[in-house]
């Protein structure tokens, strides 16, 4: 068996913050299911492990995609790098998998960087059968992700944005209510992105009784359930998003105290930042999203 | 213990052992019980809260030879059956008095591949010191021959002694073992079953090897430069090191097996998975398992500040709740990062505290605060949802139950509040679900450790483990023993097939 080197294969601009690479990772890309994430770290010494989701992968060529937003310390690092560079560390695939299976008609909810690992998750409940609605949301027309890609496969493909720029006007809330009140209920709805968008697609399905299912990004330190940094409350017990998750029932996650934990680093990244430059954070980023929304 | 300096106390010892050496070493029973048992020289502690540096600084070459002539060389040696690995230790001891470094550290290096580590945090107080004679017959365990520095002098003295000698190595067997994991028992797997020839590959999760000794264990306490230096040497024995590496996950224990064509496995994955005490307010912004607030400050080197991209809270009056080790160095990590304030809070008094004696002491002279019989009964927070304080319930020690132990029970209306900003819970760990998930028909018990016989076998063919994950939280000595038993009977194995 042979280490990895981590090798940067390629790397696409998406949008004006958002960035997609291939990383070489054979062994990950050989065991990875829909679902799964890598936690990734790019200095030796002093980086910080990031989550990010494994968006594809390609088994013959040993490589993983990823796709991350530059809004973090470590993700302006690793947008910063180039092809022929090399990661410091890429751990994973890591959590459990998605349980897909053929349940009817399945409703996915995409918010801005959060497409991206919807994206293989929308591909598998295609793959089995599946009748697939596609909801992305983003702020504006230059920040929608993948919509090619997921157009390629889904059934009907919404876009919303909150500016009007690329198709509705609308929050990703809206639609996904209208499914809910057309016959027949969806079988199965799947949101993933800010914090505050899957709290609020939990309250849209919750009365018309569609499940949902929700993909978490909390903060992670080891990714191996030894920490407990990424706990969450779901149906009253602690849960460790890195082992028991990264999905969990969206009807049950108490996504206040998720959203409070989430900023507990703000005082610290904010110091980062003063010293660091145009270093921005990704919590700080998610906060102002959700003051805007 | 005391502040004295190093050079005071070295002073001392010379003059001892001018009169020792011109007795020619032979002295009577009672000359050696005479022998005052030598201080270990510590940093100061108004200073050493402000820094990571090691806190015990190491016996002088006079001050060993003095400690090891205090050694009644005992027929019976009941030190030796204290050891869980039974080090020859009154042999090596002697070997000391008499100025033979090379040789005491050959003799421990028979038993043992962590001397450096072992002699700084095994728990040696209720282990061979606790039946050492000396320490008898004075009445007094924190008399008896301190074995355990001893231990650490000769193993840092060879350290500093060129390089060690790297262990020969068989010629190739052809036969594969891989080692999950890289704490103390995994690493003394791959010492001994290199050494017999076979391939040993060792798979890490985290990015640095060493297990416990390196993310949990602070560098006050452990120095990292030792752990990486038993991991070196391995190294230069031909193991292969593979770091990220999640076996379950990046690839299946069985997968190994079948697919990479390994002919033996040993799990040493260690205990994992922090237990959190269910109380209200514990996933509050400020409450931390010990694990995440001792990996943060270790191995992603939150403590420098401004350098490493890992952050971590600034904390100014920190609660700390348990009683281990580990809660130790959780305290006192916390001093190191700049609280002004830190509350120790354990249910029963100190004198049941899981933790080394040693640490106890030094906490409590870097000023961490004991709250004793007290126990947290819920974390109070603000709207945004930060810890504010810890309200906790007052304890006394009832009538000793069936085993002899007083329990503590709770006073009635006791409640009191600290004020806290960060909570850092240290109440022990359960074991990881990983490999459970991920390997049908490897068997574990009720509390998730992995089940098998003294040798290490497990319920799978030519699957092996030890450490942690088989004895639930332990120590560094049981985990290599664990190790040194599993490796052998790996070798009998591959030796056989
Ligand atoms: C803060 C603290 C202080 C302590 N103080 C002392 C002390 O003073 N004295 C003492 O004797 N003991 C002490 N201990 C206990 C001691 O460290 C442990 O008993 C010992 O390290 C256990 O060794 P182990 O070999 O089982 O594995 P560990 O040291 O637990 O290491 C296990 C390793 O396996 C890796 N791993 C886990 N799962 C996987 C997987 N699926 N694939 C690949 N790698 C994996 C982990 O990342 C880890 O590196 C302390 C423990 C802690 C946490
Ligand atoms: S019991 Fe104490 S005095 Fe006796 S041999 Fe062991 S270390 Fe020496
Ligand atoms: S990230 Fe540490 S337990 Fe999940």
């Amino acid at each position: 068996m042979k280490p990895t080197d981590y090798a940067i294969l390629s790397k696409r601009q998406l949008s004006e913050n958002v960035y997609m690479m291939r990383i070489h990772a054979p062994y990950i890309a050989a065991e990875r299911k829909p679902g799964q994430f890598i936690l990734l770290s790019v200095d030796e010494s002093y980086g910080e492990r990031i989550p990010l989701t494994i968006a594809d992968a390609d088994v013959a060529e040993g490589s993983i995609t990823i796709i991350f937003q530059k809004v973090g310390f470590t993700t302006t690092q690793l947008a910063a790098m180039e092809v022929g560079d090399h990661l410091a560390a890429v751990l994973g695939p890591l959590g459990q998998p998605t349980h897909v299976s053929k349940v009817g008609t399945v409703v996915c909810v995409g918010g801005g960087i959060g497409v991206a690992p919807m994206h293989p998750i929308a591909k598998a409940f295609k793959a089995a059968g599946n009748r697939l609605i596609c909801i992305l949301g983003a702020r504006n027309k230059d920040l929608v992700i993948l919509e090619d890609e997921i157009r390629a496969f889904a059934d009907e493909v919404i876009v919303c944005t909150d500016d009007g720029s690329a198709g509705r006007k609308a929050l990703v809330t809206a639609p996904l209510k209208e499914f809910c009140e057309q016959a027949p209920r969806p079988d199965l709805s799947i949101a993933i992105g800010p914090p505050i968008m899957m709290k609020f697609c939990a309250e849209t399905v919750r009365p018309y009784g569609v499940p949902l299912i929700v993909s978490l990004n909390t903060i992670m330190v080891d990714g191996t359930g030894m920490c407990g940094g990424c706990r969450v409350t779901v149906g009253g017990e602690t849960k460790f998003v890195c082992v028991d998750g990264p999905e969990f029932d969206g009807l049950k996650v108490d996504f206040d105290g998720m959203m409070k934990r989430l900023q507990a680093y703000r005082p610290q990244e904010q110091r980062m930042a003063a010293g660091g430059g145009d270093h921005q954070c990704r919590m700080m980023a998610q906060a102002e999203k959700l003051e805007k929304k | 213990m005391s502040t004295v300096s190093p050079e005071e106390l070295n002073d001392k010892a010379q003059k001892i052992l001018a009169d020792i050496d011109a007795k020619g070493g032979v002295l009577k029973a009672s000359e050696r019980l005479a022998i005052p048992a030598q201080e270990m020289p510590n940093q100061d502690p108004g200073q050493r809260r402000h820094n990571t540096d090691e806190v015990a600084l190491g016996y002088s070459v006079a001050q060993a030879r003095v400690e090891a002539s205090r050694c009644l060389q005992c027929k019976n040696q009941p030190c030796v059956a204290g050891c869980p690995v039974s080090l020859p230790i009154r042999d090596f001891v002697s070997a000391i008095a008499a100025n033979d470094f090379g040789k005491a550290i050959a003799l421990i290096k028979e038993k043992s591949l962590l001397p450096a580590v072992c002699g700084r945090v095994c728990p040696q107080e209720s282990q061979c010191q606790a039946s050492c004679t000396v320490g008898k017959s004075l009445k007094d365990v924190d008399k008896a021959v301190a074995i355990g520095r001893l231990e650490r002098f000769v193993a840092d003295w060879e350290r500093e002694q060129s390089q060690a000698p790297v262990p020969e190595v068989k010629p190739a067997s052809g036969k594969k073992v891989a080692v999950v994991g890289s704490g103390p028992a995994s690493l003394v797997v791959a010492a001994d079953v290199r050494r017999e020839g076979h391939d040993v590959t060792v798979f890490e999760a985290f990015h640095k090897f060493g297990g416990v000794m390196l993310y949990g264990i602070p560098e006050f306490r452990l120095p990292k430069a030792i752990v990486s230096a038993e991991v070196e040497t391995l190294r230069a024995m031909g193991v292969k090191l593979i770091p990220n590496f999640l076996v379950g996950r990046t690839r299946t224990l069985q997968d190994l097996m079948d697919k990479d064509g390994f002919d033996a496995v040993f799990v040493g994955t260690g205990a994992g998975l922090p237990h959190f005490m269910n109380i209200e307010g514990e996933n509050l912004v400020g409450v931390f398992s010990a694990n995440e607030y001792l990996t943060r400050a270790n191995l992603m080197r939150a403590y420098e500040k401004g350098r490493a991209a890992t952050p971590i809270v600034d904390a100014h009056r920190v609660a700390v709740l348990g009683g281990g080790n580990v809660a130790m160095d959780a305290a006192r990590t916390a001093l190191r990062l700049g609280a002004d304030e830190v509350y120790l809070i354990y249910r029963r008094t100190a004198k049941e505290m899981p933790a080394r004696v040693e640490e106890v002491e030094h906490a409590k002279e870097e000023g961490v605060q004991f709250h004793m019989l007290r126990n947290a009964k819920r974390i109070l927070g603000d709207e945004q949802g930060r810890v504010t304080g810890i309200e906790c319930l007052c304890y006394e020690l009832g009538e000793p139950d069936a085993s002899g132990r007083r329990a503590p029970v709770a006073i009635a209306g006791s409640e009191f509040v600290l004020p806290v900003d960060t909570v850092i819970v240290a109440i022990g760990n359960g074991s990881n679900p990983l490999i459970r998930q991920t390997t049908p028909g490897l068997e574990f018990n009720k509390r998730g450790n992995i089940v098998c016989d003294e040798s290490g076998r497990t319920s799978l063919a030519k699957v092996f483990a030890g450490g942690d994950i088989v004895l639930g939280a332990a120590t560094v000595i049981l985990a290599m023993g664990q190790g040194r038993r599993a490796a052998a009977a790996i070798n009998d194995m591959l030796s056989k097939a």
